[in-house]
Protein backbone atom coordinates (compact mmCIF):
# COMPACT_ATOMS: atom_id res chain seq x y z
CA UNK A 1 0.00 0.00 0.00
CA UNK A 2 1.01 3.46 -0.53
CA UNK A 3 0.97 6.00 2.72
CA UNK A 4 1.32 9.93 1.43
CA UNK A 5 2.16 12.66 4.44
CA UNK A 6 1.57 15.91 4.62
CA UNK A 7 2.06 19.47 5.64
CA UNK A 8 3.57 19.73 9.14
CA UNK A 9 3.35 15.70 9.32
CA UNK A 10 5.44 15.40 6.35
CA UNK A 11 8.20 17.61 7.82
CA UNK A 12 7.97 16.02 11.51
CA UNK A 13 8.35 12.55 9.85
CA UNK A 14 11.06 14.10 7.13
CA UNK A 15 9.07 11.48 4.33
CA UNK A 16 6.18 11.95 2.22
CA UNK A 17 5.31 8.66 0.59
CA UNK A 18 5.66 5.22 2.35
CA UNK A 19 5.88 2.17 0.29
CA UNK A 20 4.80 -0.89 2.50
CA UNK A 21 2.42 -4.04 3.16
CA UNK A 22 -0.21 -3.91 5.10
CA UNK A 23 1.08 -4.74 8.37
CA UNK A 24 -0.60 -7.77 9.96
CA UNK A 25 -3.61 -7.29 11.63
CA UNK A 26 -4.43 -3.67 10.35
CA UNK A 27 -7.68 -3.85 9.34
CA UNK A 28 -8.77 0.53 9.42
CA UNK A 29 -7.24 3.29 9.00
CA UNK A 30 -7.32 4.12 12.77
CA UNK A 31 -5.54 0.93 13.29
CA UNK A 32 -2.70 1.85 10.62
CA UNK A 33 -2.32 4.96 12.50
CA UNK A 34 -1.79 3.25 15.61
CA UNK A 35 0.87 0.82 13.65
CA UNK A 36 2.59 4.02 12.57
CA UNK A 37 2.82 5.21 15.87
CA UNK A 38 4.30 2.22 17.40
CA UNK A 39 7.41 2.22 14.97
CA UNK A 40 8.95 4.81 17.05
CA UNK A 41 9.57 7.76 19.35
CA UNK A 42 9.72 10.42 15.85
CA UNK A 43 6.70 8.45 14.88
CA UNK A 44 4.58 8.70 17.91
CA UNK A 45 5.50 12.25 18.54
CA UNK A 46 4.42 13.23 14.78
CA UNK A 47 1.09 11.26 14.55
CA UNK A 48 -0.07 11.30 18.27
CA UNK A 49 -1.49 14.73 18.54
CA UNK A 50 -5.25 13.00 18.09
CA UNK A 51 -5.47 15.56 15.51
CA UNK A 52 -4.47 13.65 12.28
CA UNK A 53 -7.05 13.52 9.15
CA UNK A 54 -7.45 10.53 6.74
CA UNK A 55 -7.73 9.99 3.08
CA UNK A 56 -8.18 6.23 1.84
CA UNK A 57 -8.13 6.62 -2.42
CA UNK A 58 -8.39 10.72 -2.23
CA UNK A 59 -11.38 11.01 -0.38
CA UNK A 60 -11.28 12.04 3.55
CA UNK A 61 -12.68 9.60 5.76
CA UNK A 62 -13.23 8.67 9.37
CA UNK A 63 -10.96 6.47 11.53
CA UNK A 64 -13.13 3.48 11.38
CA UNK A 65 -12.95 3.04 7.65
CA UNK A 66 -11.28 0.04 5.82
CA UNK A 67 -8.13 -0.25 4.58
CA UNK A 68 -6.68 -2.66 1.93
CA UNK A 69 -3.00 -3.80 0.22
CA UNK A 70 -4.23 -1.78 -3.00
CA UNK A 71 -5.02 1.38 -1.13
CA UNK A 72 -3.82 4.91 -1.51
CA UNK A 73 -3.94 6.21 2.12
CA UNK A 74 -2.66 9.65 3.38
CA UNK A 75 -2.20 11.11 6.94
CA UNK A 76 -2.46 15.01 7.38
CA UNK A 77 -3.20 17.85 9.93
CA UNK A 78 -6.35 19.89 9.57
CA UNK A 79 -6.56 21.46 6.22
CA UNK A 80 -5.41 25.18 5.88
CA UNK A 81 -6.16 26.21 2.30
CA UNK A 82 -8.79 29.48 0.99
CA UNK B 1 -20.75 23.88 -15.68
CA UNK B 2 -18.02 23.49 -13.49
CA UNK B 3 -14.61 24.34 -13.66
CA UNK B 4 -11.49 23.73 -11.20
CA UNK B 5 -7.70 24.95 -11.41
CA UNK B 6 -5.15 24.26 -9.06
CA UNK B 7 -2.11 26.34 -10.54
CA UNK B 8 0.76 28.35 -9.51
CA UNK B 9 0.10 30.64 -11.57
CA UNK B 10 -1.93 34.35 -10.86
CA UNK B 11 -5.32 34.58 -12.36
CA UNK B 12 -7.25 37.53 -13.97
CA UNK B 13 -10.21 38.29 -11.56
CA UNK B 14 -12.38 40.34 -14.88
CA UNK B 15 -11.61 37.72 -17.09
CA UNK B 16 -13.29 35.19 -14.85
CA UNK B 17 -15.95 37.83 -14.14
CA UNK B 18 -16.59 37.95 -18.17
CA UNK B 19 -16.60 33.91 -18.31
CA UNK B 20 -19.71 33.67 -15.60
CA UNK B 21 -21.30 36.40 -17.55
CA UNK B 22 -20.86 34.72 -20.91
CA UNK B 23 -21.66 31.24 -19.27
CA UNK B 24 -19.43 29.50 -21.92
CA UNK B 25 -21.07 30.53 -24.88
CA UNK B 26 -18.97 33.38 -25.65
CA UNK B 27 -21.94 36.30 -25.68
CA UNK B 28 -23.24 37.38 -22.48
CA UNK B 29 -25.86 34.88 -21.78
CA UNK B 30 -28.94 36.64 -20.34
CA UNK B 31 -30.53 33.44 -18.11
CA UNK B 32 -27.43 34.72 -15.81
CA UNK B 33 -29.35 37.67 -13.57
CA UNK B 34 -26.71 37.34 -10.74
CA UNK B 35 -22.86 37.05 -10.32
CA UNK B 36 -20.90 35.83 -6.24
CA UNK B 37 -17.10 36.13 -6.56
CA UNK B 38 -14.88 35.92 -3.84
CA UNK B 39 -11.23 36.37 -3.88
CA UNK B 40 -8.81 35.76 -1.02
CA UNK B 41 -5.83 37.32 -0.88
CA UNK B 42 -2.18 36.93 1.58
CA UNK B 43 -2.72 38.86 4.18
CA UNK B 44 0.49 40.16 6.04
CA UNK B 45 0.81 40.08 9.63
CA UNK B 46 1.89 43.12 11.53
CA UNK B 47 3.86 42.02 14.31
CA UNK B 48 5.65 39.46 12.39
CA UNK B 49 5.48 40.27 8.98
CA UNK B 50 5.45 37.74 6.31
CA UNK B 51 8.62 37.07 3.50
CA UNK B 52 6.17 34.59 1.77
CA UNK B 53 3.38 32.24 2.31
CA UNK B 54 3.88 28.63 1.19
CA UNK B 55 1.15 26.52 -0.11
CA UNK B 56 1.11 22.72 -0.26
CA UNK B 57 -1.39 20.33 -1.59
CA UNK B 58 -2.52 16.81 -1.91
CA UNK B 59 -1.98 16.10 -6.05
CA UNK B 60 -5.04 14.47 -7.48
CA UNK B 61 -7.32 14.97 -4.11
CA UNK B 62 -7.10 18.41 -4.20
CA UNK B 63 -9.14 18.55 -7.55
CA UNK B 64 -11.53 15.90 -6.68
CA UNK B 65 -12.51 17.87 -3.17
CA UNK B 66 -12.68 20.85 -4.99
CA UNK B 67 -15.39 18.99 -8.05
CA UNK B 68 -17.50 17.42 -5.49
CA UNK B 69 -17.94 20.61 -3.37
CA UNK B 70 -18.83 22.21 -6.89
CA UNK B 71 -21.42 19.17 -7.39
CA UNK B 72 -22.95 19.84 -3.78
CA UNK B 73 -23.40 23.70 -4.58
CA UNK B 74 -25.21 22.50 -7.38
CA UNK B 75 -27.33 20.24 -6.19
CA UNK B 76 -28.45 22.58 -3.64
CA UNK B 77 -28.75 25.98 -5.24
CA UNK B 78 -29.90 26.54 -9.04
CA UNK B 79 -27.03 28.15 -10.46
CA UNK B 80 -25.39 28.08 -13.80
CA UNK B 81 -21.59 28.25 -13.67
CA UNK B 82 -19.17 27.35 -10.78
CA UNK B 83 -15.47 28.56 -11.19
CA UNK B 84 -13.14 28.00 -8.64
CA UNK B 85 -9.71 28.75 -8.65
CA UNK B 86 -6.56 28.19 -6.10
CA UNK B 87 -3.17 28.88 -5.82
CA UNK B 88 -0.23 26.92 -4.74
CA UNK B 89 3.35 27.36 -4.23
CA UNK B 90 5.22 30.61 -2.76
CA UNK B 91 2.65 33.63 -2.21
CA UNK B 92 3.73 37.02 -0.88
CA UNK B 93 1.25 39.65 1.05
CA UNK B 94 -1.07 41.11 -1.38
CA UNK B 95 -1.37 38.04 -4.38
CA UNK B 96 -4.15 36.37 -4.58
CA UNK B 97 -4.87 33.24 -3.33
CA UNK B 98 -8.42 31.68 -4.13
CA UNK B 99 -11.15 32.57 -6.73
CA UNK B 100 -14.81 31.40 -6.30
CA UNK B 101 -17.74 32.54 -8.39
CA UNK B 102 -20.62 31.51 -9.53
CA UNK B 103 -23.31 32.97 -11.47
CA UNK B 104 -27.13 32.32 -11.08
CA UNK B 105 -30.49 34.12 -12.54
CA UNK B 106 -30.92 35.22 -8.57
CA UNK B 107 -28.41 36.76 -6.28
CA UNK B 108 -29.34 34.95 -3.37
CA UNK B 109 -28.75 31.42 -4.22
CA UNK B 110 -25.08 32.94 -6.30
CA UNK B 111 -24.36 34.36 -2.36
CA UNK B 112 -25.17 30.90 -0.43
CA UNK B 113 -23.07 28.80 -3.50
CA UNK B 114 -20.51 30.73 -3.42
CA UNK B 115 -20.15 31.21 0.60
CA UNK B 116 -21.14 27.13 0.84
CA UNK B 117 -17.89 26.65 -1.79
CA UNK B 118 -15.61 28.90 0.67
CA UNK B 119 -16.98 27.32 3.52
CA UNK B 120 -16.62 24.11 2.69
CA UNK B 121 -13.30 24.30 0.76
CA UNK B 122 -11.53 25.89 3.90
CA UNK B 123 -12.32 22.65 5.89
CA UNK B 124 -11.88 20.06 3.62
CA UNK B 125 -9.60 20.49 0.57
CA UNK B 126 -6.38 19.55 1.04
CA UNK B 127 -4.16 22.54 1.04
CA UNK B 128 -1.93 23.34 4.17
CA UNK B 129 -0.19 26.71 4.45
CA UNK B 130 3.49 27.52 5.88
CA UNK B 131 4.37 31.51 6.81
CA UNK B 132 7.86 31.84 6.04
CA UNK B 133 8.92 35.30 8.02
CA UNK B 134 11.09 38.12 7.17
CA UNK B 135 12.89 36.86 11.00
CA UNK B 136 13.81 33.68 9.21
CA UNK B 137 10.99 31.72 11.63
CA UNK B 138 8.33 29.48 9.71
CA UNK B 139 5.31 28.01 11.25
CA UNK B 140 2.54 25.91 9.86
CA UNK B 141 -0.97 27.39 9.68
CA UNK B 142 -3.18 26.05 12.20
CA UNK B 143 -6.72 25.19 11.57
CA UNK B 144 -8.90 27.36 12.70
CA UNK B 145 -12.44 26.36 14.78
CA UNK B 146 -14.27 29.60 13.44
CA UNK B 147 -13.68 27.83 9.67
CA UNK B 148 -14.61 24.41 11.43
CA UNK B 149 -18.41 25.97 12.66
CA UNK B 150 -18.69 27.82 9.44
CA UNK B 151 -18.63 24.41 7.66
CA UNK B 152 -21.05 22.80 10.14
CA UNK B 153 -23.66 25.25 9.63
CA UNK B 154 -24.34 24.35 6.25
CA UNK B 155 -25.27 20.46 7.53
CA UNK B 156 -28.67 21.90 8.08
CA UNK B 157 -30.94 24.35 5.84
CA UNK B 158 -29.91 26.78 3.65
Amino acid sequence: MKVLFFGSLREQLGIGELNTALPDGVETVGQLLANLQAQGDEWKLALGSGNVLFAVNQDMVGENTPVSDSDEVALFPPVTGG
Amino acid sequence: MISISVQEQDFDTGEEYRRLQQAGSGVNNTDVGGIAIFTGQVRDLADNPLKFMRLEHYPGMTEKSLQQTAEQAAARWPVIDIRIIHRIGDLTPGQQIVFVGVSSAHRDSAFSACEFIMDILKTSAPFWKKEQHVNGDSSWVDAKDVDQQRAERWQGGD
